[in-house]
Formats: structure tokens, C-alpha cells, sequence
């Protein structure tokens, strides 16, 4: 079966990987490099689950062709830890229990982080819109998006 | 934080706890803020097959030959699974608590029941080979009429949908198809009422839309074990569900789950462990069976449906004197739980308030529909809601506000429930009453004195005499429409006849007498 | 088998593959495609893209706007001079949608999405396709009609005349979840006024029939008139005329016919 060569950045590391035609980016991190944060919800785009940043900009790794990401940089939330310490978005989930079930927690974090990426000190609405592309079926969000505040305000205080 | 009012339950907690009204951190937040932990997909294994199923495109039908021949050459298919290749290819959920009779196929061997049922299984070294083979299998249908409704489905003539059991209705105790509650005389009391109220309620079934799909991963392990990686919400009772339907030991099995990308009720029918496991079994690989999203939506079980017919006699003063309810658990094509859900159902009623009069008939009933399961509260939270929608439309009628009229018939401590057993610890009154303060909703002061403890018992803790049904079938009298009542006329059926009284309830022979919530049989 | 990636530098190359090949498909953002080859959809045995930087192209400095296919929905939002198509944009999907989906793919879109091709539709936009001996361009309407036939063509770019005025074009999504969710109806009007009378207007509507639709008879009850209370409730009470809406998650089609008219008065008179 013919494979197709692939070399990207995946957090800051360089990776290369022998792809199958038609894989999407979610199944090359999951299964061909071992990145198990991104997760599976929909495969349609629908849920959120699986979204990374490539090149800083938030995708849905279930719906992006692996080969797409040839030479560009992919970040999970594997790669948002500063050593052994949290992000502060990933404090701040925690200390608002902005996370139940845990499993659509990769993805809005990172849509989370595109956001503050852009935008250190968003209002309410824009984390509302930042988020909107990801579901959670336990929170009801409102821990969610205090936490996002939360961590943009922390930002602020160290600035 | 939750708020506890000291006003109102002084004396319900101690405040010297250590951990009871504090905040705690889980202890699996750092592993979801950090992406690690685990779900049972998360597992990379060596070697890993994929499996898929065909799924039935009819609603009822029979099978009348399916063809394999060609899937099984389509290229990486490592085996194909049929009904015959399961152990013992027939099971239901609660068997394992001795409650039901075997009823669902893992694969349909002569007949599908519902839309999307299973009858193949692929296994494939991956998703894409999995389904070309799918598209090669070849099933001959005979279609067999299908019947969608509840009410439909009780009609002597209907369709049979499960021949396990064939009048369409779960059987509790081996004789009675429905779920009874009588206490007082209802018609005595509707008939002396001021006003009677008779509504119709149809809840739609309910898709939990967990975020993880159902799945599961089983690999060989040493020893001829087998691991099992799973959503399931319910470990053990998955693990012994296969070692069932595989006809093996249960500790053939090391079930390893716990982390489950939500559940909400919908991630303890064990869809996919059985064949995921057999298709290990079979190939000597792992093997990986996950729900696609459209699968979990469209095939994965909801809550079920229910059809409910509430008829209250209620006095111009707001006294609820009567209370009637005939209700319609939708189990879709198998038992699954639904067959718990109707003893909830039935044991909720006539919801918290305090009526001299209750009658209740709950079936649970079997169409050509996905099989319903659990959902949180399932079987009272449709109950619920028509109960509460009737409340406010009694109210409306007696021209009582909602709140007062709530706090004037619900329970007290000290009153007798239906279910023949004495009310305490009632807090509906408190309820309501914050529910006003934090509304801004206007009570008018004795509403706003009344307590749970008070002027409960007394006449109100009496068991009224209660007549025995007459079994010859009674004409229903024919339904009051009101203007809220947006039901068609055609489907005002009259209940199907009660069945033949027992000579006594029979006692469970299982030895199951604990799971007094299933059977209700504690107090024999 | 696999599925087969072929990535071409012309568009010229990458349409006679396309129509070469009744299993391949154009991939674009990946929201369509993608999205089927995960469901199982094993009909699509090829994926063909293209490199050319046409594809991505915005041009909106003169009167006349081109969209290239594979510009995305974000892009749009950053480009000041399409600010009357911001609205129709924003309302599609969540942030990473926004930056993974296009235009072209939008036309593909099938009901409850293509929210953008209704604005398109409203337009009055020309499809630019890629055929044997180079690009021609075809009326949307026709495009959309035909679009069942239309999977082995490649979309170039979409191009339409700009408003004349920023309140001549409306736009307005009725969803069930805010700020993101599948639409109950779409709905876009483009109403050029010359000397206070309506010229040449056009209403677009999404999930009233299997594709996106024109509602002629509210056309109609426009046409040559000023936007006073009457022309309105004259165009409100024609817009269900020539709809079929189906039933889906979403909305019953009963529902649908129901709302189209009162949503449609909201935007004729400007109500949020």
C-alpha cells in the first residue's frame, strides 16, 4: 500500500511519519505518533474534541488532511505545559471546575488558548464565540468560560 | 457552593464536618486539564483490527438469506461474524439480576426489529477496508409491517415485535403485563370533584449525545484472557453481560475502564464489548469496535419515549381529590432497562402531593423503535414533567396561583403516600416557597407560613378503603377535550383490558428479593 | 483500499481529474469531504487538490467582487471591504470551521448547512468552473440547480457586482444554538433602491427546498415599490410561495413554512 512521507512540527519537536492516503490529521497524531489528547467526538466537525492549532490558527484535526500539515506546526494540548508547570488556562480549568467528564476539556482548551493567543484580555462574548465550535455535554459551559476569564485576568496580573 | 438553609433544615447537618460542605478537587482534574487521562480509546495496540457492523435497513423484517460470500474476499478482511457465532446469541440486560426474559440477538440470526439493528460483523485491518466490505454483504429482506406506536402496538391484532414476548408488553412476574398502583377509589373521587382535568403527554425519545462514542477495545491476553478497554459506565455489569453472551468464565475478563467521555445512562447496554471481544477471539488480535457519530445518533439507545394520560378530579377550593394515570413506556424493539423504568415510573406517582384517591397503570411496551435505556432519572422524568404541566393547567382551572396551589397538596411528614408508606422528610413546601423568594413571585402569606411539618397526618395518614378492580373490560368514558388539548382524536384509544386477577402475587424464585427497586417485592 | 491523494499545481490538471474519476473529489477545506470519508462513505476513492494561489485570491477593490473557491470563511472576516458579507460568515460553524471551510465548499454544502451561498444567491454571483479549455462562468441559480451532477467540477471563484449601499444587502440565520448551530432557514436580501423605489430586488433562502432557493413572489411584492409597511407585509405574506422545506433535526418543514415570512418582515424592516 502506498504511503506518503510526512514531516511536520508537532510541539515544538520535529516529527516525520509514513502516512496512508485520505488520513486525517487526528489519526496520524493519535495513532502514528502516539499524541492521545486530541480526541474523536463527531469526525464532522460538530463537536470540537480533536481541535489543534496549525501554525497558530485553531482546526479540527479530524477534518484536516495529514499531509496538509507537511512542514507547518501542529500544537495539541500535549505541548502547552511549561515543563512541569500548568498552563494557566490549565489552572484555571482546575480551579474552576470547568472540566467533568473531561473529554471535550483538549479541545476547548485550545480554542481556549487560540483565543487568548490573539486576544490576552477578551470580553465574555468573544470566549461565548471562541468556544462555540466545542460541545460539552457536562459543564453547561458556564464553568468553561469563567475559567477562560480566570486565566485571561491572570495574564493580566502578571503583565 | 450549595446553600444550605439553616431556617429551613436546622437540624439535617452537622457543621463541625471535615469534608461535607467544603470544596474538594476531583482527583482525575489534572489528568483531564492535561490531556491524560485515559480513555479506553486512548490505547495504541500492536496489531489492531477494526469492526463494523452491518446494520438492518428496515424496521421489522425478516431475514431471508444473508450473503457474505463476497465481503468475506474483499481485501483486509480477517473474519466476518454472524449470529451463529455468538455463544448464546440471545440476552437481556437485567438478566443478570434474574428480572426479564432473554430477548435481544447480539447479531439478528432470523429477523430485525428496528431500523439499524446489527446482523454482521466485520472485522478489517481498518475502518475504510471494514466498510467496503460492508457494502459487499447482501441481506434478503422480507418486510413485515412495523408498528411505531404505543398505543398501536397493544392492539390485539398488532404486529408482533419480539416474540419473547408476543402481546407486546413487558411481562413483570411472569403474569402481569403492566405496572398497577390503586389506592382509594378514584372513580368515587373524580366523580365527586368540582372539576375533572384529563390530558394526553408524549415525550420524544432522548439521544444522550455523549461526546465519546460507545466503543470498546479487546485484546488477548496471556493466560487466554482477554483485556477489555471500554466506555461502559457500568464495568462489572458489562464484564459479566459477555461472560455471558460468550459462555465463558467472568474472569476470562479484565475489564479496565472508569474514565467514560460521558455517559448520562447511555453507556450501560455494553453494545459493543461482546463483539469486540468475540472478533479478538476469532482473529487472535485486538480488536477495535467504536461508534461512528451518526451511529451513536441514530442507533445508540435513547430515552425512551413516553405516552402518558393524566385524568385529576380537583375541588374548587384546590384540594387534588383524584388522580388517574395511564401511561406508555416506549422500550423500543428489546427490553434493555425499560422494563426498571416503568417500575420507577409507577412508583413516582402520583408525583409529591398528597391525594386520597391514585390510580396508576404503567405499561412498558415493545415497537419497531431503536430499544430504549437510561437516562438520567429515566421513567420519572417524563412522569414528572406531565405531572408538573398538569399541576399548572389544575391551578389555571381553579384559578389558584401555581405556587399556592403546589404548596396546598404536596406532601407533609406524617401523610400516607399511595404506596402505602408514610411521608417524611417532605421538603416540597420549602421548595417552593424559596423557588418564590428567588422569583420574586408574590405568595400570599399563609402560603408563605405553611411548613412540611405541620398539619401533616391525622386523617391524612389513613390508607383509604380501596376496591378491587373489576376485571369485566369498562367501557372508558369517552374523553373531556379541553382547549389545552392538542391531541388528535384518533388516538383516544380505550386501555386494553386488564388482565385476569392472580390468585397472589408470585414470589420470585430467583432469590432476588433484594433488588427490592426492580422487583418491589421487600415487603412480601 | 485507500484513498487516493492526487495534488496538482494547475487547476487545469486538477479538473480533468476530477472529472476523469466518478470516485474523486475536490478537497478544499476538509469540512465536506473529510467529514464523509469518516463517516464510511467508501464512494469517494480519490481526492484531488490543487496548489494554484488563484484558488485563494480576494479581489474587492472595484465595484465587481472575486472570491476565489478556496479562500475561507475567516479571511472573509478579515477583509474590511466584504464587511456586508462579515454577518453570513460569522455565522457559519465555530472558529476552527471558519478557518478550515471555503467559499467553493460552501456551494457544495447541502441543507441545514450553506448558509454562505444563500448570501451568494442574494448576489445574484456568477460560479467561475474550470472546464476543458479553461474557465466559464456560470449563473449560481443554475449552478445550485444542477448541483446534484456538479460533484466531478471545479470551482474556481464566485464574483458578483458589490451592493450599492450597506443597508441594500441583509442577511439574517435562525438557529436554534447561539452563536454557533445548523440553521432553521437562512435568509438574504440584496434591495437596490433608485430614486426611493426597489430595483432588481433579490431574496435568498436556505433550508426552504432542497437547494438554496430565490423567492420570486416576495421579489415581486418588491419590485418598483418603496420599503414602506405595506411592501413589506405584501413580501412577508409571498415568501412561503415556491418553498418546500423538508423536516429534519432541526425544524419540521411545517415550522419552517411557518417562520419564513415573520423572519422575513424582521429583515425587510430591519428588526434585530
Amino acid at each position: 500500500m502506498a504511503k506518503t512521507a510526512l514531516q511536520f512540527r508537532h510541539n515544538g519537536r520535529d516529527v516525520a511519519i509514513f502516512v496512508d492516503g485520505g488520513t486525517n490529521l487526528l489519526v496520524a497524531l493519535r495513532e502514528l505518533i502516539g499524541d492521545m489528547t486530541p480526541k474523536f467526538g463527531c469526525g464532522q466537525g460538530g463537536c470540537g474534541a480533536c481541535s489543534v492549532l496549525i501554525d497558530g490558527e485553531l482546526h479540527l484535526s479530524c477534518l484536516t488532511l495529514a499531509e496538509t500539515v507537511a512542514g507547518r506546526s501542529v500544537e495539541t494540548l500535549d505541548g502547552i505545559k511549561d515543563g512541569p508547570s500548568l498552563h494557566p488556562l490549565q489552572r484555571a480549568f482546575a480551579d474552576n471546575f470547568a472540566a467533568q467528564c473531561g473529554y471535550c476539556t483538549p479541545g476547548i482548551l485550545m480554542a481556549a488558548k487560540a483565543l487568548l493567543d490573539r486576544n490576552p484580555q477578551p470580553s465574555r462574548a468573544e470566549v461565548v464565540e471562541a468556544i462555540s465550535g466545542n460541545i460539552c455535554r457536562c459543564t453547561g459551559y458556564e464553568p468553561i468560560i469563567n475559567a477562560v476569564l480566570a486565566a485571561a485576568s491572570v495574564g493580566r496580573a502578571r503583565a | 457552593m450549595l446553600e444550605l438553609r439553616k431556617d429551613i433544615f436546622a437540624d439535617e447537618r452537622d457543621d463541625n464536618l471535615k469534608e461535607i460542605g467544603k470544596g474538594t478537587q476531583r482527583q482525575d482534574m489534572l489528568g483531564h486539564v492535561t490531556g491524560t487521562s485515559t480513555y479506553f480509546d486512548d490505547h495504541k495496540l500492536q496489531g489492531m483490527l477494526h469492526l463494523k457492523v452491518v446494520r438492518s435497513t428496515h424496521a421489522h423484517a425478516r431475514l431471508r438469506r444473508i450473503d457474505t460470500s463476497e465481503a468475506e474476499r474483499a481485501a483486509g478482511v480477517r473474519r466476518i461474524i454472524r449470529g451463529s457465532d455468538v455463544p448464546r446469541n440471545l440476552n437481556t440486560l437485567l438478566s443478570l439480576i434474574n428480572f426479564g426474559k432473554d430477548d435481544e440477538p447480539s447479531l439478528a440470526v432470523d429477523k430485525v426489529r428496528y431500523k439499524g439493528e446489527p446482523i454482521v460483523a466485520i472485522v478489517a485491518d481498518s475502518p475504510r477496508e471494514a466498510y467496503e466490505a460492508i457494502a459487499k454483504v447482501r441481506i434478503d429482506y422480507e418486510p413485515l409491517s412495523a408498528v411505531l406506536d404505543v398505543e398501536d402496538a397493544l392492539k390485539p391484532g398488532a404486529p408482533v415485535v419480539n416474540e419473547t414476548y408476543p402481546k407486546n408488553a413487558f411481562i413483570y412476574h411472569d403474569i402481569y403485563d403492566h405496572q398497577k398502583l390503586r389506592f382509594g377509589d378514584v372513580e368515587r373521587g373524580l366523580a365527586a370533584a368540582d372539576h375533572v382535568l384529563e390530558q394526553r403527554y408524549q415525550m420524544s425519545p432522548i439521544e444522550h449525545a455523549p461526546t465519546e462514542t460507545n466503543g470498546s477495545i479487546a485484546a488477548p491476553d496471556t493466560n487466554g484472557r482477554y483485556i477489555v478497554y471500554t466506555s461502559t459506565q457500568a464495568l462489572f455489569f458489562s464484564l459479566d453481560t459477555c461472560a455471558k453472551i460468550l459462555d465463558v468464565p467472568s474472569n476470562t475478563f479484565h475489564f479496565i475502564g472508569g474514565t467514560v467521555g460521558g455517559g448520562f445512562g447511555g453507556k450501560v447496554d455494553t453494545l459493543t464489548e461482546p463483539l469486540s471481544i468475540l472478533g479478538a477471539m476469532l482473529t487472535g488480535r485486538p480488536v477495535r469496535y467504536v461508534f461512528g457519530r451518526e451511529e451513536e445518533m441514530q442507533y445508540g439507545p435513547p430515552r425512551g419515549a413516553e405516552r402518558i394520560y393524566i385524568k385529576d378530579g380537583v375541588m374548587r377550593d384546590g384540594r387534588i381529590v383524584a388522580r388517574k394515570i395511564r401511561a406508555y413506556f416506549d422500550s423500543g424493539a428489546y427490553t434493555r432497562l425499560s422494563s426498571y423504568a416503568a417500575v420507577k415510573c409507577a412508583a413516582h406517582l402520583p408525583g409529591p402531593y398528597t391525594i386520597p384517591n391514585v390510580y396508576g397503570d404503567v405499561y412498558c411496551v415493545f415497537t419497531n423503535r431503536t430499544p430504549a435505556t437510561a437516562m438520567r432519572g429515566f421513567g420519572v422524568t417524563a412522569m414528572d414533567f406531565a405531572i408538573e404541566c398538569q399541576m399548572d393547567k389544575l391551578a389555571h382551572l381553579v384559578g389558584m396561583d401555581p405556587m399556592e396551589f403546589r404548596i396546598l397538596n404536596a406532601y407533609r411528614d406524617g401523610d400516607m403516600k399511595a404506596h402505602r408508606r408514610e411521608a417524611k422528610n417532605c421538603a416540597l413546601i420549602e421548595c417552593v416557597q424559596v423557588a418564590a423568594e428567588k422569583a420574586k413571585w408574590p405568595i400570599r402569606e399563609d402560603f408563605k407560613r405553611a411548613s412540611s411539618r405541620k398539619e401533616g397526618g391525622g386523617s391524612r395518614a389513613a390508607i383509604p378503603p380501596t376496591p378491587r378492580d373489576s376485571y369485566a373490560p369498562v367501557a372508558t368514558p369517552s374523553q373531556q377535550r379541553t382547549t389545552y388539548d392538542r391531541a388528535p382524536a384518533a388516538s383516544r384509544e380505550p386501555p386494553p383490558p386488564p388482565p385476569p386477577p392472580p390468585p397472589r402475587p408470585q414470589a420470585p424464585s430467583h432469590g432476588a428479593a433484594r433488588f427490592s427497586s426492580v422487583f418491589g417485592t421487600r415487603r412480601r | 483500499m485507500a484513498v487516493t491523494v492526487r495534488t496538482f499545481a494547475s487547476t487545469g490538471e486538477a479538473a480533468a481529474a476530477l472529472s476523469s474519476d466518478r470516485g474523486a473529489r475536490y478537497f478544499g477545506g476538509g469540512t465536506l469531504v473529510m467529514r464523509a470519508l469518516n463517516e464510511g462513505d467508501i464512494s469517494i476513492s480519490t481526492i484531488v487538490r490543487a496548489s494554484d494561489h488563484a484558488l485563494t485570491r480576494i479581489d474587492a477593490t472595484g465595484s465587481r467582487v472575486t472570491i476565489g473557491a478556496g479562500v475561507t470563511f475567516a479571511r472573509i472576516l478579515a477583509e474590511c471591504g466584504l464587511s456586508f458579507l462579515h454577518a453570513a460568515a460569522r455565522s457559519i460553524g465555530g472558529p476552527a470551521v471558519r478557518n478550515m471551510g471555503t467559499v467553493g465548499g460552501n456551494l457544495f454544502a447541502a441543507t441545514p448547512y450553506g448558509d454562505f451561498t444563500v448570501a451568494l444567491l442574494a448576489l445574484d454571483a456568477m460560479v467561475s468552473v474550470q472546464g476543458g479549455l479553461g474557465s466559464r462562468d456560470v449563473p449560481i441559480e443554475e449552478f445550485l440547480q444542477t448541483r446534484e451532477r456538479q460533484t466531478g467540477t471545479l470551482v474556481l471563484a464566485v464574483s458578483f457586482q458589490k451592493p450599492a449601499s450597506a443597508d441594500a444587502f441583509r442577511y439574517r440565520k435562525i438557529a436554534r444554538i447561539k452563536p454557533k448551530g445548523g440553521a432553521v432557514i437562512t435568509l438574504a436580501a440584496h434591495l437596490p433602491v433608485s430614486s426611493g423605489r426597489i430595483v432588481g430586488a433579490r431574496i435568498a433562502l436556505g433550508s426552504m427546498a432542497p437547494t438554496q432557493i430565490r423567492a420570486r413572489a416576495a421579489e415581486r411584492a418588491l419590485e418598483g415599490r418603496t420599503l414602506d409597511g405595506a411592501t413589506i407585509s405584501a413580501a412577508a405574506a409571498a415568501a412561503i410561495e415556491g418553498t418546500s422545506p423538508a423536516d429534519n433535526a432541526l425544524a419540521s418543514g411545517w415550522y419552517r413554512r411557518e417562520i419564513v415570512g415573520v423572519h422575513l418582515r424582521r429583515l425587510l424592516s430591519g428588526q434585530e
